[in-house]
C-alpha cells in the first residue's frame, strides 16, 4: 500500500509533463518551411504561424527608419542537408540561391529594428504569417552569415 | 614550420591520453600497480603537453600567421591582442582543442589527490577520463586540426594538415576576423565558463563508473566528488548566466534568453546537475535512490556531450551556428557508446543500488526532493522534446514542424511554478517522516506574510494573474528561507550564548551546505523577480526625432542631444554615437545614455550598443536604430523599459556567492568528512 501512494504520485506528475507537452505542441509549432514548399502550400496555412529560410538578396533590402520598416526578399534555398553539401556547404547553397534568377523568392516585411547581420547572402530564418498578398509578415528574424564563421576556401583564393 | 610541430605535439597528447587508458585497464586487470602507476603519470603529462599545444596555437594567433586556416578564420590585423588570444575557442577546431586543454587540466587535477583510501577507484577514474579526453583529441587530430595550413597546389587554395606534392605555402595578407558581436567582454568569458561547467561533471562521471565497475557502490564516490559537482554547477550557471548578459547587452532586442536550440543544449546538463545536486544528499542522508543518482550522472555527462555536438555540428539553426561538419555523426556515436555502456554497469549493479531504508511520507524532505527532481527531469523532457521535434516530426511526416520560445514558456511555466513551491515547503519538512500537520505549523507565518505581500502588488503594481501567482510564490520562498536562517541562528543566539549576527555567521559556516543552499535559493528567488519583470512587464517604443525633441515611455522622458559619428582606423571601426538625456516623472534629470552603432570594416557589419540606465526599479535601454546624416528629421530610436531585470543580475551575483559558500573547502577534507558525518547523525537526531 505504501509504494501504491507513491507511484500514483509519479504517474500523475508524468501524465502532467506529457500534457504540458502535448497541449503546448499543438498550441504552438509551427511549420519550418522552405521557399517552395511554401508556395506549394499557399492559402492552406494561410492563418497559421510559419517559419521560413531563404538566402537574402542584398539589393532588395529596404528600411524606412520613420516607421521601422523593412523589406527585403530572400530567394529558396534547398532545406535537405546533403543537398547543400552537393552545393558545396551553406555560403556556396546560398550564393548559388542568390545568383539563380529562376529561384523562387518571396518579400519579407518585419517591424522594428534594422538587424546588424542583415546582408547578401545572409541566411534568413523568419517566423510570421504569409499575407494574401503574397508578402510575408515576419514577427521575428534570425540571421546567419556563414561567410562570417567557418569555410573551407579563403575568399582570396575563390576570387583567383 | 612553428603550426606542424603543433600538430606534432597534439598528435603525441593524443597518444599518451590513449596510452594511460589503456594501461589503466590493464594494469588494473593484470594488477600491476606499476603499470598503473604508469597510467597516472601519463595522464599527468597530457596537461604539459595540451599546454604546450595551446601555446603553439596562441602564439599563431598573436603572431597573424595568417597561413594557418584557423588563424586566418578567427582573427585579423585590427584585432587586441587579447581578443587574438581569446579567438582561440571562437572557432570549432580551437574551442574542442580548448574543451580538451580544460579536461586535462581537471583529471591531472584528480589524479594528483592522495588517493590511500581509495585506491581502487584510481585506474578507472583514468580510463574513462581518459576516454572521454582522448575522444576529443581525436576529433582534433583527424577532422578539426587547428595547425592546418593553407598550400597553393594546381586546384586553389587549400587547407592541408601535410604539405601536399607540388604545392606552396599559401599567406593572405590579412584575416576574416572574429564576428564583432563576439568581440565582447561578456563573450570572451561566457564559453570557457560554460566549457568549465561541461567539464567539470565529467569528472563526478568517471568516480560514479569507478563504483560501478569496482562495485564499491556506497556513497564514496559521491562524498569524493561533491565539491567537483558544486564547482561544475557554479561554472556552468555561470556560464548561462553570462551568455544571457552577452545577448541582453549586445544583440539588441532587449532580451537575455531566446530558447535558441543550443542555449537549451547548454541548460539541459544544467537541469539534470541541479536534480543530482540535490538527490545525492538523500543519498548520503538516507541512503536512498542509488539507482537514480547514477542515471543522473549519466545523463547529465551525455547532456555534457550532447551539448558540445548541438553547437559544434549545424544540425539545428539556431544564432551559435558553427559550420556542419564532419564530426557530427562522431559525436552521435559517442554519445551512444557511453550510454549504453554507462547503463549495462548500472544494471550489472542494479541490486547492490537498492535503497537501505523506505520512503513512507509523501511530505517528508526526502519525497519532495524526489518530487524536485521528477520536477526538474520534466522540465529537461519538454526542452529535448522541443529541440528535436523538428527532427521528428521531419522523420515521421516529411515535413519539418519547429517549436518556438512560446512552447517552452507555456510548457516549463506550471513546472517552474510547482518547484517554487516545494522551494517553499522542502526546507521545512523533516527527513523520514512529516505530516500536514507539522508542515502547517511550520509554513503558516511565512504564507500569511505571502499572501500581505501579493496583496500589496496587487493593490499598487499589477493584477495579471500571473504576474500573482509568480510574485506570491516568490515571497513564499524568500520568507521561508530567511524564516528558516532565523530560528536557526536564533536558536543558536540562545544555546551558545552568541550575539545574533555571530550566531548568524558561524551558522553559517558550520553548515555551509544547507545555508549556501538557502542563499542559492533566495538568489533564484532574486533572478526570478528579475525575470517576471522583464517578461511580463517590458514596454517598448520607437520614434523618429530631431536633435531637442523627446520621446516619453512609461514616465521617462527620453530627450535627444547630439550625434556624432568618426572613424577609429587602427581598430578598423565607426563610430556613431547619440547622446540623450532621460527625465523622470517629475522632471528630474536622472542622467544621460550614449547609446551606439559600431561599424567594422573589415567584416562589413554593424553591432548595435545600447545605453542603459539602471535602477532597481527597472531599466531604460535605448537603441541607436538608424541615423542619416543629412536627414532634417533625425534619428531613430528604439526604446525598451525594462522592469525589475537587474534582479535578474543582482541575483546571479548571489548565486555565486552562494554556491560558493556551499562548495568552500574545509581546512582538513578528511576531517571534515568524519565531522560532517557525525553532525549528519545529530542533525538526523534533531530533526
Amino acid at each position: 500500500m505504501k509504494i501504491n501512494k507513491f507511484v500514483i504520485g509519479g504517474f500523475l506528475i508524468l501524465g502532467a509533463v506529457v500534457f504540458l507537452i502535448w497541449s503546448s505542441t499543438a498550441a504552438t509549432s509551427e511549420y519550418f518551411l522552405t521557399i517552395d514548399e511554401l508556395n506549394e502550400k499557399g492559402a492552406s496555412i494561410a492563418d497559421r504561424n510559419v517559419r521560413l529560410s531563404g538566402a537574402v538578396i542584398g539589393d532588395s533590402i529596404q528600411y524606412d527608419a520613420q516607421t521601422l520598416t523593412l523589406t527585403f526578399e530572400i530567394a529558396h534555398v534547398p532545406a535537405d542537408q546533403a543537398l547543400i553539401e552537393d552545393e558545396g556547404g551553406l555560403a556556396v547553397a546560398l550564393h548559388q540561391a542568390v545568383i539563380d534568377p529562376t529561384r523562387s523568392r518571396v518579400k519579407i516585411q518585419y517591424i522594428g529594428p534594422m538587424p546588424d547581420l542583415l546582408r547578401h547572402e545572409a541566411q534568413a530564418i523568419v517566423t510570421g504569417k504569409l499575407g494574401e498578398d503574397g508578402v510575408f509578415f515576419a514577427d521575428e528574424l534570425l540571421l546567419k552569415c556563414p561567410t562570417k564563421y567557418e569555410e573551407a576556401v579563403p575568399e582570396q583564393a575563390a576570387n583567383k | 614550420m612553428i603550426a606542424d610541430f603543433g600538430y606534432g605535439v597534439l598528435v603525441v597528447s593524443f597518444l599518451t591520453a590513449l596510452y594511460s587508458v589503456f594501461a589503466a585497464i590493464y594494469g588494473e586487470l593484470k594488477k600491476l600497480p606499476n603499470m598503473v602507476e604508469s597510467a597516472r603519470r601519463a595522464m599527468l603529462l597530457t596537461w604539459p603537453l595540451l599546454t604546450l599545444t595551446a601555446g603553439i596555437l596562441i602564439y599563431l594567433l598573436v603572431n597573424d600567421h595568417y597561413e594557418v586556416q584557423f588563424v586566418y578564420e578567427v582573427t585579423s590585423l585590427s584585432m587586441p591582442t587579447y581578443l587574438k588570444v581569446t579567438a582561440w575557442w571562437g572557432g570549432q577546431a580551437g574551442s574542442l582543442l580548448f574543451w580538451s586543454w580544460l579536461m586535462s587540466a581537471f583529471t591531472s587535477l584528480v589524479t594528483f589527490k592522495k588517493w590511500d583510501r581509495d585506491r581502487e577507484f584510481l585506474p578507472w577514474v583514468i580510463a574513462v577520463a581518459g576516454i572521454t579526453l582522448a575522444f576529443f583529441l581525436g576529433m582534433n587530430v583527424v577532422f578539426e586540426n587547428p595547425f592546418r595550413q593553407l598550400y597553393q597546389t594546381f586546384e586553389g587554395i587549400n587547407p592541408y594538415t601535410f604539405q601536399p606534392a607540388d604545392s606552396i605555402l599559401f599567406t593572405p595578407a590579412d584575416g576574416r576576423g572574429l564576428n564583432p558581436l563576439l568581440r565582447h567582454p561578456g563573450m570572451v568569458i561566457h564559453p570557457p565558463m560554460l566549457y568549465l561547467g561541461f567539464v567539470s561533471f565529467v569528472i563526478p562521471f568517471a568516480f560514479a563508473m569507478a563504483a560501478l565497475i569496482t562495485g564499491r557502490t556506497d556513497d564514496r564516490w559521491i562524498r569524493l566528488t561533491r565539491r567537483w559537482t558544486l564547482w561544475a554547477w557554479l561554472f556552468l550557471s555561470a556560464g548561462l548566466v553570462l551568455g544571457g548578459r552577452w545577448a541582453y547587452d549586445v544583440l539588441g532586442w532587449g532580451g537575455y534568453w531566446g530558447w535558441d536550440p543550443v542555449e537549451i543544449a547548454a541548460f539541459m546538463p544544467w537541469l539534470t546537475g541541479t536534480a543530482f545536486l540535490h538527490s545525492v544528499m538523500i543519498q548520503e542522508k538516507r541512503g536512498m535512490l542509488k539507482q537514480w543518482n547514477m542515471i543522473l550522472i549519466v545523463l547529465t555527462y551525455d547532456l555534457v556531450i550532447f551539448g558540445t555536438f548541438l553547437t559544434r555540428s549545424g544540425v539545428l539553426s539556431s544564432v551559435h551556428a558553427f559550420a556542419e561538419s564532419a564530426i557530427g555523426p562522431l559525436f552521435f556515436v559517442f554519445i551512444g557508446f557511453t550510454l549504453i555502456t554507462s547503463i549495462a554497469l548500472i544494471i550489472h549493479r542494479w541490486d547492490s543500488l537498492k535503497s537501505e531504508t523506505k520512503m513512507t511520507s509523501l511530505l517528508s524532505r526526502e519525497a519532495l526532493f524526489l518530487l524536485n527532481n521528477l520536477l526538474f527531469i520534466g522540465i529537461l523532457v519538454v526542452c529535448f522534446w522541443g529541440v528535436i521535434y523538428p527532427l521528428i516530426s521531419e522523420l515521421f511526416t516529411g515535413q519539418k514542424v519547429t517549436v518556438g520560445p512560446p512552447f517552452y514558456e507555456r510548457a516549463t511555466g506550471p513546472l517552474w511554478a510547482s518547484l517554487m513551491l516545494l522551494m517553499g515547503i522542502a526546507p521545512l519538512s523533516a527527513w523520514g517522516h512529516s505530516t500536514v500537520k507539522t508542515l502547517g505549523r511550520a509554513i503558516w507565518k511565512p504564507t500569511v506574510g505571502a499572501v500581505i505581500i501579493t496583496s500589496v502588488i496587487y493593490a499598487t503594481y499589477t493584477q495579471k494573474i500571473i504576474a500573482l501567482i509568480s510574485f506570491f510564490l516568490i515571497a513564499l520562498v524568500i520568507l521561508v528561507t530567511i524564516y528558516e536562517y532565523w530560528r536557526g541562528a536564533h536558536a543558536r543566539q540562545r544555546s551558545q550564548g552568541e550575539n545574533f549576527f555571530a550566531a548568524f555567521w558561524n551558522l553559517t559556516g558550520r553548515n555551509r551546505r544547507r545555508y549556501g543552499g538557502y542563499i542559492i535559493h533566495l538568489s533564484m528567488m532574486l533572478m526570478a523577480i528579475g525575470i517576471v519583470g522583464i517578461e511580463m512587464f517590458q514596454v517598448e517604443t520607437q520614434g523618429t526625432i530631431a536633435v531637442g525633441d523627446s520621446i516619453n515611455i512609461s514616465g521617462y522622458t527620453i530627450k535627444y542631444k547630439e550625434v556624432a559619428s568618426w572613424d577609429d582606423n587602427p581598430s578598423g571601426v565607426n563610430y556613431t554615437r547619440a547622446v540623450v538625456e532621460i527625465y523622470g516623472e517629475d522632471g528630474a534629470y536622472l542622467g544621460n545614455l550614449k547609446p551606439r552603432k559600431d561599424f567594422y570594416f573589415d567584416s562589413q557589419q554593424n553591432m548595435t550598443i545600447p545605453g542603459q540606465l539602471a535602477s532597481l526599479k527597472d531599466e531604460v535601454y535605448v537603441l541607436l536604430i538608424n541615423w542619416e546624416p543629412i536627414s532634417p528629421v533625425g534619428t531613430t530610436f528604439k526604446i525598451f523599459v525594462n522592469p525589475l531585470v537587474n534582479w535578474l543580475w543582482m541575483g546571479s551575483f548571489l548565486f555565486i556567492v552562494g554556491i560558493i559558500i556551499a562548495a568552500w573547502p574545509d581546512k582538513d577534507t578528511e576531517l571534515a568528512v568524519v565531522r560532517s558525518s557525525k553532525q549528519v547523525r545529530q542533525a538526523s537526531a534533531a530533526d
